[in-house]
């Protein structure tokens, strides 16, 4: 498939970092500047979630920027305005992330047309089995050109890390550990198991997330992986030093090498 | 017998499934594999009844109720579940986890609780298999339904509140599930009602069917008959309500009905009819109906009864509405208040708020003379007291 994803995984040679940020978080027009700061200041790829109530695969922190975010008004019909502004001004691999039941009430087929529509290029829906995906989901994904991204975790059946990476167009999502986003993984379990997933020479890159926060612990996971993903870190950095360009930069620099 | 059980991969029609992130697959899949050879195992079945009648004390009695019955016009009997050991029906699923967990080799196990009654029916299962266990339990929750905090606690159970949301059962539930996430390895989570991924919906519903059958050996013995003409029980997520459907779900006579939380009034936005006010969605990993918004966002649910105080309904639920197998209503705060008094003054039993509930629609309904209905009071209402308290001094 060709799309802003797979292009840059053909492209970069230094590993991929991807910021995760919940849209209209802090501030309900904060996405559009964010994701300029982010994309100047070195990102390579952006997730943006999607609020939802209830979710169940996220810490404190990124709960706490869901319930904010629905507070400001953040919803997908208002996400999708945003991006089409966003898309006026980058080419930066966009992919949106969040929770399955705000997909069903605005429409699976509709959301998905609107993410081709607006320039988005891969989703993420922690809560959609690989099952579901495949039944429902994954000709659509490929007549639109987007890539759906799926988890494994170190608890992931090898044979069944085989049927993620065959059903997958882009990248792998390995989550660093048998944990919610935001915490703090057990660094030597984890040795272990991205050497055990970077043996299987996958046809898929996997980024490795959940709990990276600085430099040691994102090139600790691009050893093993294409690069890693930041979150719940890049969204706490938001809460204390706000979303200026400047403060964006710093948090960049914080984990790039 | 005519029962009800889900397609392989746990759907009832288009409800319930398992929608949940892969952290959770090696779990459920072990469940999944497991539950039904455990479970229908004979060594497990001996265990099991020998448990339910001589430590939680089955059967139950099906209690005739002159007064109820003169007051409606048939003949009305209540299923005493708030005569089990530790007052609720919520003990038959958790000593039917408890030894499913012990045959799983699991050395922990976490729950959530509304009105605290599964939270206290898990400890002591837990206490009985000496296994540790952590109960979440939303802190309004914990505040309202404080003696059960207690029990709990004696119980050797850790409590942790669940701060989010409007901490209430919801909450509760999405804590011990990212609880569970983050300790997938020999924990077991005990759900305490018909809901949640597949299998827990079918699983808690096996557990939970010896109320119904019970009461169908019981009319036979009382009345001659095996099927009553109505079956009511409160419905939060709907365990007592499918255990005591279970072996009427499609017999032709008996009209199956179960009572949601109204809370102030379903139009007062204070609710938790999940089916009247409901569409269809994702809650806790299971698709069915939930109060939300237009987005998408589940709605803080409300009702007196923390036991019913929940924004979803089990997927099981779901579908004997939709192909209208059960009738889902609904009464008020007030309407199962009036109820709980009524039958303590008339006849010497407080029931739990939540079957309160169900006893309060009697009242709606008509009745002919020679109809034989049962009702599930699903529990005692001790922990009920000082909402009962307040009530009568307001
Ligand atoms: C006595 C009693 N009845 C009913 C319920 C509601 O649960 P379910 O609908 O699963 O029976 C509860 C829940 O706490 C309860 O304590």
């Amino acid at each position: 498939m060709n799309n802003r994803i797979n292009n840059l995984f053909h492209t970069k040679n230094g590993p991929v970092l991807s910021v995760y940020f919940t849209a209209g978080f802090p501030g309900r027009d904060d996405t559009v500047p964010l994701v300029e700061h982010l994309s100047e200041a070195g990102a390579d790829m952006i997730e943006l979630g999607f609020p939802f109530s209830d979710p169940l695969a996220d810490g404190p922190v990124i709960q706490n920027s869901s319930r904010l975010a629905i507070r400001n008004g953040m919803s997908l019909p208002l996400l999708f305005r945003q991006i089409k502004h966003i898309r006026k001004h980058t080419d930066i691999p966009l992919l949106l992330m969040g929770y399955l039941n705000p997909v069903m009430q605005y429409g699976e087929d509709r959301f998905l047309e609107k993410c081709a529509e607006t320039g988005i290029d891969g989703v993420i829906l922690p809560d959609m089995s690989l099952e579901y995906f495949r039944e429902h989901f994954r000709d659509r994904f490929c007549k639109l050109g987007l890539s759906n991204i799926l988890l494994i975790t170190p608890a992931t059946p090898p044979h069944r890390i085989r049927q993620i990476d065959a059903l997958s167009d882009g990248f792998i999502y390995m989550v660093s550990s048998d944990a919610i986003t935001g915490g703090s993984p057990d660094l030597s379990r984890q040795q272990e198991y991205y050497r055990r997933v970077a043996s299987m020479n996958l046809k898929n890159p996997t980024l490795t997330g959940f709990g990276i926060h600085d430099r040691d612990s994102f090139l600790n996971a691009c050893r093993y992986s294409r690069g890693a993903i930041v979150g719940s870190a890049f969204i706490k950095h938001l809460e204390a030093a706000g979303v200026s360009r400047e403060s964006v930069r710093k948090f960049m620099g914080s984990i790039l090498p | 017998m005519n029962s009800i059980h889900p397609d392989e991969r746990g759907y009832y029609g288009e409800f319930g499934g398992a929608f949940v992130p892969e952290m959770l697959y090696p779990n459920l899949t072990e469940l999944r594999k497991h539950y039904l050879p455990v479970i229908e195992s004979n060594d497990f079945k001996k265990e099991f009844r020998l448990l339910l009648r001589d430590y939680v004390g089955r059967p139950t009695p099906l209690y005739y109720s002159p007064k109820l019955s003169g007051e409606h016009g048939a003949s009305v009997y209540l299923k005493r579940e708030d005569l089990t050991h530790t007052g609720a029906h919520k003990i038959n699923n958790t000593i039917g986890q408890i030894l499913l967990a012990k045959r799983l080799n699991k050395k922990r196990i976490i729950a959530e609780t509304g009105a605290g009654q599964h939270g206290v029916a898990v400890a002591t299962a837990c206490a009985l298999a000496g296994i540790g266990c952590t109960v979440f339990m939303g802190k309004v929750d914990m505040h309202r339904q404080k003696p059960n905090v207690e029990r709990m606690k004696l119980l050797g159970a850790e409590v942790v509140p669940a701060v989010s949301g409007s901490q209430t059962l919801k909450d509760a539930t999405n804590e011990a599930i990212r609880e569970w996430i983050s300790h997938p390895a020999d924990t077991h989570y005990i759900i305490g009602s018909v809901v949640g991924p597949h299998p827990y919906p079918d699983m808690v519903a096996r557990f939970q069917s010896v109320i119904g059958l019970e009461i169908s050996d019981q009319l036979k013995e009382k009345t001659g008959k095996k099927t009553p003409d109505y079956v009511l029980a409160c419905l939060g997520g709907g365990s007592n309500a499918i255990g005591a459907f279970y072996p009427f779900i499609d017999n032709r006579v008996t009209q199956l009905i179960a009572v949601e939380a109204g809370g102030k009034g379903i139009h007062s936005g204070k609710t938790a009819a999940s089916i009247a006010l409901g569409r269809k969605g994702i809650i806790h990993g299971s698709r069915t109906y939930l109060i939300q918004t237009d987005d998408g966002q589940i709605i803080e649910p409300y009702s007196v009864s923390a036991g019913l105080d929940y924004p979803g309904i089990g997927p099981v639920h779901a579908y004997l509405h939709d192909t209208g197998k059960a009738k889902v209503v609904n009464v008020t705060d007030d309407e199962a208040m009036e109820a709980a008094l009524w039958l303590s003054r008339r006849e010497g039993i407080i029931p739990a708020l939540e079957p309160a509930h169900a006893l309060a629609y009697l009242r709606k309904m008509k009745f002919r003379p020679g109809d034989t209905v049962v009702v599930n009071l699903s529990g005692r209402g001790d922990k009920d007291m000082s909402i009962y308290r307040q009530y009568l001094h307001r």
